[in-house]
């Protein structure tokens, strides 16, 4: 026996998290499946740059007007994930004149208010701008936080009614006469908020429609039906640095090219990236070479970058697509552009659509107009209210002041916490008293790690993403084993080191990439935290060797059992 | 007046004040240059001699696995009757600040992250929670000290296996700390007592124990009178109380500091808080003085024989940017792979080579350079600025730096005689 559901949507990416809200909204029961956490694929892998449109305004003009249309949306809708950093394409003497100019024009045809700058005048904004900067065009780009973008989406979805299932990989699609109706979801730990130590199960989800939103992965769940869905991933790499050396976003002002961008976020500075096509996208190169490049390159827009330190980088996937027969060579050339595959149309299988391609700016207008196609076929006529309805998070901008009053949090801490929770602090902070400082990088509190648990289980991957929590220049040194310690003792001693060993091993893997100087200073001093004084690496509870306590040190012989007082000196 | 000493040691952490106490017993005179704060309170305040064997065996006895280390292991080079020195020296400078100093066995502390770890030293405040006693134990955590769960830890153990009963329970501190204090905040409360934190931190933990004739605390028990507050709890719920020890701050670290600099003042050491920016030569093979920046001076400071201490990667005794990892001070010779890539492994634990980096001596502790002659005649390294060991997977931290640090002391003071 299988479970209903009107639209089962695959994939809890932006895409995904898009389509559920709005279908939900629209009264359309719908689930959406995710194998991982949210934003596990392509969306939580990027640098976080609300497009202005200006990056596409001389390449991709119908792009770039759907950028700054969204940009102005998602101010509106979800001011708590936006951060209004402002951006600026500048210009070094051997970048060419005349791309400045196209570049300028384009934006003004699109919309796109644009500002020239003298290089003065950008030094003055951003006073570790290369000396030779010549000048800039300053456009409204802004940072947006893509997790907490997408949990709020899902969150909205399920006050409407939807089911979102994270940790539930698709590993079938359900065919009958030919038709797609559902799909085989195996549950890593059991249906609901993961759970350490849960048995998995398998649930077959049967659906009226099927949305393929699996972005890279697309691919692979069209192979579920023999339906050819040729996703070309294609690898960026983005390195973190560990302040913010600009607060505007930096675009180098030229063609196309590796390593042209800086996006100020939270406390960090995000540089990217490269392009390369790659065969898996679970499975791929991650090089050195890529990460010296972004920064010897960035390095000369911001010089200071060249000594600044990293704190680790993380590669993702582009789901880039172009139809059949486009041939093109060269990845940075295949359009952002997004595709609805009709299943039916194109291959004569009923049952799904598949989404490929586009960008996480114009991802409410993409869900729009998928669930615009979706809903054609199932015959509901509700419109679409997702471009004026705010996020949950985001419906009354003005508590922010307020929740920093009432929380007798030091400003900095509250500050943080509130610009995290948006219209949510008052009920998040109110929920725990005393509420201390879990991680202290980031100014998290125990009041948003707990409210991130009852969100999201014993998964502090996805506690991580909401809170910020372990993303900062310690990288989980200082916060990890405290983080997971929230999880006791509603989840017990073993589900909580479980939990630890996951979000260690994931803070380890983008750290690899930058030991060195003052990162490979707090690698030692993480192993030597962690290995030497809590002895996590060789903890006897986790190994099977029985411990014999009778052959060590049983204590100085004088020091008699129940005696108090053992050694007797008082004052040091 | 030139500054002229007959040694000079480069580095304030254990293996640096070990050194300088070793050279001064020698009787040279004696000067420590130092940059800053050291890393003793990033460290736990547990002294580890070898708690692992290379195979990963836990030893009961570190001295039991000496033969087993590789020929280039700190250990490997200086010998076991070093390591006894060494503890002999700390035994003399600690006091009854510590225990552990009547056997060669290692001791088994529980730690603030629940697991158990052997170490040789400890603590006398620690020493109440030995694992290897069978007393049943209570302990307690303070609701606004993250870094501590007390109900987690005492399953931690009990999933250990320990021989005793653990209960864990949270408790407020008195006062009420702000959401995001310090730990060095807590022990300052305990220490002056204001307004009789001692008891009512007792009488909230009264309501909690349940007889147990151990009660285990975070290790903020007091910076400047850590016995008074044991010994005040001890009376006040007629029971054993003891630390647990806790990532940095550490307050035992900072009182093993406390302990080591009166050391160095009795032994007539001049400590000097500043950095090193550059070293002269006689031209000769031999290094003449070590450059020390005073108010953007630069003063060189002359001794006959020199110890280099500076720390590993964590107390920046290393250097390092995406090119190669540097002895910045002395500039001496760094074994690494040529790749970074080859720094590191994909496991966060396990072997990483990283934690091995750090200049190549011989057994007479004098760096070699990448040919393998020695840097400088009168040179010798002490501590974790010493590559080809683990400290923190093989817990063998302080055991080495007070190892190599009394040998480089000693032969470093003999030299001048």
């Amino acid at each position: 026996m299988g479970t209903r559901t009107e639209v089962l949507v695959i994939g809890g990416g932006s895409t995904g998290c898009g389509v559920v809200r709005d279908l939900a909204r629209r009264g359309v029961d719908t689930t959406l499946v995710e194998k991982g956490t949210l934003t596990n694929g392509t969306t939580g892998r990027m640098h976080g740059l609300l497009h202005s449109g200006g990056r596409y305004a001389v390449s991709d003009q119908a792009s770039a007007r759907e950028c700054i249309e969204e940009n102005r949306v998602l101010r509106d809708i979800a001011g708590h994930c936006v951060e209004e950093t402002g951006g600026l394409f500048v210009k070094r003497p051997e970048d060419d004149e005349e791309y400045f100019q196209e570049k300028l024009q384009g934006c003004r045809d699109c919309d796109i208010p644009a500002e020239v700058l003298t290089g003065a005048e950008a030094r003055e904004r951003e006073p570790y701008l290369a000396k030779d900067v010549e000048k800039a065009i300053a456009v409204p780009d802004a940072a947006v936080d893509p997790f907490r973008l997408c949990v709020a989406n899902a969150v909205d979805a399920e006050n409407h009614g939807a089911r979102v299932e994270t940790h539930a990989e698709v590993t079938d699609l359900l065919v009958e006469g030919g038709e797609i109706v559902g799909a085989e979801v195996t549950h890593e730990s059991g249906k609901g908020p993961r759970e350490h130590g849960t048995p998995g199960e398998v649930e077959e989800i049967y659906a009226d429609h099927v949305v393929n939103a699996a972005g890279a992965w697309a691919g692979r769940i069209g192979d579920h039906a023999d339906l050819d869905v040729a996703v070309r991933p294609s690898k960026g790499v983005m390195t973190v640095m560990n302040t913010r050396q600009v607060d505007t976003v930096v675009n180098r002002c030229r063609p196309k090219g590796d390593a042209d961008i800086i996006v100020p976020h939270e406390t960090a500075c995000i540089l990217g990236t490269t392009d390369e096509e790659v065969g898996d996208p679970e499975d791929y190169p991650e090089e050195e070479w890529e990460v010296d490049l972004v920064i010897d390159t960035l390095s000369e827009l911001v010089p200071i970058l060249q000594e600044a330190r990293t704190l680790r980088s993380f590669w993702g996937v582009r789901p880039l697509y172009e139809p059949p027969g486009t041939g093109t060579q060269d990845p940075t050339d295949i359009t952002r552009d997004y595709f609805t595959l009709d299943h039916e149309e194109r291959d004569a299988v009923p049952g799904m659509t598949s989404i490929v391609g586009g960008k996480l700016t114009t991802y409410r207008m993409m869900a729009e107009s998928i669930t615009d196609h979706v809903c054609e076929k199932l015959g509901v006529s509700a419109t679409c209210d997702t471009a004026d309805a705010p996020l949950p998070g985001s419906e009354r901008p003005g508590d922010l002041e307020a929740a920093m009053e009432r929380f007798g949090l030091r400003s900095p801490v509250a500050r943080r916490s509130a610009q995290r929770l948006g219209s949510r602090t008052e009920d998040v902070l109110a929920s725990c008293d005393p509420n201390p400082v879990v991680c202290s990088c980031e100014g998290v509190t125990r009041a948003e790690v707990r409210d991130a648990i009852d969100d999201s289980g014993t998964d502090l991957n996805a506690v991580r993403i909401r809170t910020r929590a372990s993303m900062g220049n310690c990288q989980g040194g200082r916060c990890a084993h405290r983080m997971a310690a929230e999880l006791h003792p509603e989840h017990d001693e073993a589900t909580a080191r479980a939990a630890l060993d996951e979000l260690w091993a994931e803070r380890w893997k983008g750290q690899r990439h930058a030991l060195w100087g003052e990162q490979l200073s707090q690698a030692m001093l993480n192993r030597a935290i962690h290995g030497a004084t809590m002895n996590r690496d060789n903890d006897p509870a986790r190994t099977d060797d029985a411990v014999d306590w009778d052959a060590f040190d049983g204590g100085r012989s004088d020091a008699g059992e129940g005696e108090v007082g053992e050694e007797g000196i008082h004052g040091d | 007046m030139a500054i002229e000493d007959d040694v000079l040691v480069v580095g304030g952490g254990v293996a640096g004040m070990t050194a300088a106490l070793a050279a001064a017993d020698e009787g040279a005179s004696v000067r420590l240059v130092t940059k800053k704060q050291s890393t003793l309170r990033h460290a736990s305040g547990l002294v580890d001699v070898l708690g692992y064997a290379p195979d990963g065996k836990l030893l009961a006895d570190p001295f039991d696995a000496l033969t087993d280390l590789p020929a280039d292991h700190p250990y490997a080079l200086v010998g076991a009757e070093a390591i006894r020195a060494g503890l002999e020296r700390f035994d003399a400078v600690a006091g009854e600040l510590y225990r552990g100093g009547h056997t060669e066995k290692n001791a088994l502390l529980p730690t603030h992250g629940g697991t158990v770890k052997p170490t040789a030293r400890y603590p006398a405040s620690a020493a109440a929670g030995l694992a290897s006693d069978d007393r049943d134990a209570l302990l307690v955590g303070f609701e606004t000290l993250t870094d501590f769960d007390a109900p987690l830890a005492a399953e931690h153990l009990e999933a250990a296996g320990v021989p005793f009963d653990a209960r864990g329970a949270t408790v407020s501190f008195p006062g009420e700390p702000r959401a995001d204090a310090k730990v060095t905040r807590y022990a300052h409360a305990l220490d002056e007592d204001a307004d009789g934190e001692r008891g009512r931190l007792a009488a909230r933990v009264a309501r909690v124990h349940d007889g147990e004739p151990r009660v285990g605390f975070p290790a903020v028990l007091g910076q400047e009178h850590p016995a008074d507050v044991r010994a005040a709890l001890e009376a006040d719920l007629d029971a054993d109380v003891f630390e647990v020890p806790m990532g940095p701050p550490s307050l035992p670290g900072i009182r093993l500091e406390y302990a080591f600099r009166a050391a160095l003042d009795d032994a007539g050491v001049h400590t000097v808080r500043r950095p090193v920016v550059d070293y002269e030569t006689d031209g000769e093979g031999r290094l003449s003085a070590a450059v020390v920046e005073r108010n953007g001076q630069h003063i060189p400071h002359y001794a006959d024989s020199f110890v280099l201490a500076t720390g590993g990667l964590v107390g920046k005794g290393l250097d390092s940017d995406r090119e190669a990892v540097r002895e910045p001070v002395f500039d001496c010779h760094v074994p690494q792979p040529e790749d970074r890539y080859d720094w590191f492994r994909d496991e966060a634990f396990g072997e990483q080579p990283y934690a091995r980096f750090g200049v190549d001596v011989g057994d007479d502790l004098r760096p070699r350079d990448e040919d393998g002659r020695i840097e400088f005649e009168n040179l010798r390294a002490a501590g974790s600025v010493i590559g080809g060991y683990d400290f923190a997977t093989e817990c063998s931290g302080t055991g080495v730096s007070l190892a190599t640090g009394d040998a480089a002391g000693a032969a470093a003071g003999a030299d001048t005689q």
